[in-house]
């Protein structure tokens, strides 16, 4: 996609008991997850976009085209969106196939193929049923797919594992980053689960509970940034971005890389030289100011201190530098152990990481 | 006895039909509607409902005849009154049996909610296409108990007939008020064929609408 597919948009107002007041510019490409406590006006803000409510004075731009400014509004019908809601909202009086065609019947162009939509979502075996009779997570697929077979420029996703099961949501994770780099259409994905934005998210916007944006940006610099209450959650975590390198047989290993570090991840990661992304757990990352020598922990990195949450209750969050401190970590110590190795910011550490998660696992 | 069956059935046919072509989409837009006229009017169509129909009869007579206010638009069809003509019983029975198509099909489109008709919008559909194409067959459960009660309650309907239509036979003389004028004249025979026929009639029909129910309910589930 190219950057005339940016999307701008600016809402401010109240509608019934909701207040937004938002301004959003978002690059137009990969998934944009949206993340802030229940209630906040996220849903709404999918909503006007969608063109589902007017808020009055708003503004909306998706790449060249005005879709709503002044008395310019653009109808639902008429905007390329495709909405995935939380409740899926089948029509349960078409069969799987009929619900897929819907949209793309009434859609003008044909980017986006049915056959390769069926086939990312597997949804082969569910065309001749009818919606009653699927599972919550063939339900949301179906759903999906619906949406993009609506032919859109902007997929926008409300919480769409909310209400699945840990299995059938883990199911349908992966397909949602396969999905967008496949047709190449912008995300927005509404989550109150950080943790599923961690696994699929490249941007973030964050919002508070009066209906406004706190911070955005890409993800990985979100995420270390200790200004945000994210960095400060119990699970806080990072994520990177590595290749898989070789596997070690013997062991059962696979060494990951980038040019800043290398990782030792158990199990196959698909063919050398795929993208995988990890997931690390502040909790998972502990410091030593010497190497340690005899240790069991694999993954040991020199790094540098960057950052420390201002001390105060019984731990301390740490953003660390590997390398060149292009690859940054998050790291909790009690603030005993902080002031007993007597550590400061720009401190060079090793940091020993025990354990790394597969984000995307399948 | 026949020319009267014939005459309520072909009531009711009509009757029917201009009550699917008028009260679906009054249904759905008093669903659609969410300020205070919504209620007024819904209030006004379910007024039948209470109102005894000899009060109906009387105000569409008013209504209808040469000195109503439709008068100046009657003459301009070259008619003088509707009154005691097939098309004023139209008028009457759609009036009285409305409520009885309204209800339940704007109960329907009330259980269904926004939630079908917002994704058919995000799915390109025109609000027109998405009437018909998910709002209408979703809602077809409640079309077709408000078809059935409409068409049995105008088969059935005694008192505004015979205010407005009079007792002509073989124009305005239907069922109900044969099997009155039977009565009336003492020919218990002929009465009891129609009084009975109606009775099973309406069973069939209530019958027919509560297994229609419970199919729908199954297949939704």
């Amino acid at each position: 996609m190219s950057a005339s597919m940016s999307i701008e948009a600016r809402f401010a107002g109240t509608l019934g008991a909701f207040l937004l007041d938002v301004a959003l510019d978002l690059s137009g490409t990969g998934i944009t997850g949206l993340f802030g406590p229940s209630g906040c006006g996220k849903t709404t803000l999918l909503r006007c976009l969608a063109g589902l409510i007017r808020m009055p004075g708003g503004f909306l731009r998706v790449g060249d085209d005005i879709w709503q400014d002044g008395s310019v509004f653009l109808p639902p019908h008429k905007r390329q969106v495709g909405y995935v809601f939380q409740d899926a909202r089948l029509f349960a009086h078409l069969s799987v196939r009929e619900n897929l065609r819907f949209g793309l019947r009434r859609a003008h162009e044909r980017r986006i193929g049915e056959a390769d939509v069926i086939d990312i979502l597997s949804l082969a075996p569910l065309l001749g049923r009818h919606p009653g009779k699927l599972s919550g997570g063939e339900r949301q697929r179906v759903a999906i797919g619906r949406a993009l077979l609506a032919q859109p420029r902007l997929m926008l996703m409300d919480e769409p594992l909310a209400a699945l099961d840990r299995a059938a949501a883990h199911q349908i994770l992966p397909k949602l980053r396969e999905i967008s780099a496949a047709f190449g259409v912008p995300v927005i994905h509404v989550a109150h689960d950080m943790a599923e934005l961690e696994r699929i998210a490249d941007f973030l916007v964050l919002m508070r509970q009066d209906g406004r944006i706190t911070a955005s940006g890409p993800l990985e610099g979100m995420l270390t940034d200790l200004s945000l209450p994210i960095a400060l959650r119990q699970e806080a975590a990072v994520v990177l971005a590595l290749t898989s390198g070789d596997y070690d047989e013997e062991y059962g290993l696979t060494a990951c890389v980038s040019p800043d570090l290398t990782l030792a991840i158990p199990g196959q990661l698909g063919p050398a030289g795929s993208a995988v992304r990890l997931r690390i757990l502040a909790s998972d990352v502990s410091l030593a100011r010497e190497r340690p020598q005899a240790s069991s922990i694999l993954n040991i990195l020199p790094a540098r201190i960057l950052e420390a949450e201002s001390p105060s209750g019984a731990h301390i969050r740490l953003v660390l530098g590997v390398g060149d401190a292009q690859v940054r970590l998050l790291c909790a110590i009690t603030r005993k152990s902080w002031d007993t190795l007597g550590l400061r910011p720009g401190d060079a550490v090793f940091a020993q990481i025990k354990a790394v998660a597969l984000a995307e696992s399948r | 006895m026949w020319p009267a069956v014939a005459l309520s059935l072909e009531l009711a046919t009509v009757t029917t039909c201009v009550l699917l072509l008028l009260g679906v989409p009054l249904a759905w837009a008093l669903v659609r509607a969410n300020s205070w006229w919504g209620e007024a009017v819904s209030a006004l169509v379910a007024l039948p409902i209470v109102l005894p129909p000899t009060v109906i009869g009387f105000y569409l007579l008013i209504l209808l005849g040469p000195h109503g206010p439709l008068a100046p638009i009657l003459a301009h069809f070259g008619l003088r009154t509707l009154a005691f003509s097939f098309p004023g019983l139209v008028i009457g029975s759609v009036i009285y049996s409305l409520p009885f198509m309204v209800q339940p099909v704007r109960n329907a489109f009330r259980e269904l909610g926004p939630a079908p008709w917002e994704a058919a919008l995000t799915l390109r559909a025109r609000p027109l296409d998405a009437f018909f194409a998910v709002a209408l067959p979703l809602a077809q459960g409640g079309i077709i108990t408000g078809t059935i009660l409409a068409f049995a309650h105008t088969l059935g309907e005694f008192g505004v007939v015979l205010m407005i239509g009079g007792d002509i036979p073989g124009r305005t003389e239907v069922l109900s008020i044969v099997i009155f004028n039977d009565v009336d004249t003492m020919q218990w025979g002929q009465a009891g064929v129609l009084a009975g026929g109606m009775a099973l009639f309406s069973f069939a029909v209530v019958l027919v609408t509560f297994l229609a129910e419970k199919r729908m309910a199954r297949l939704r589930a």
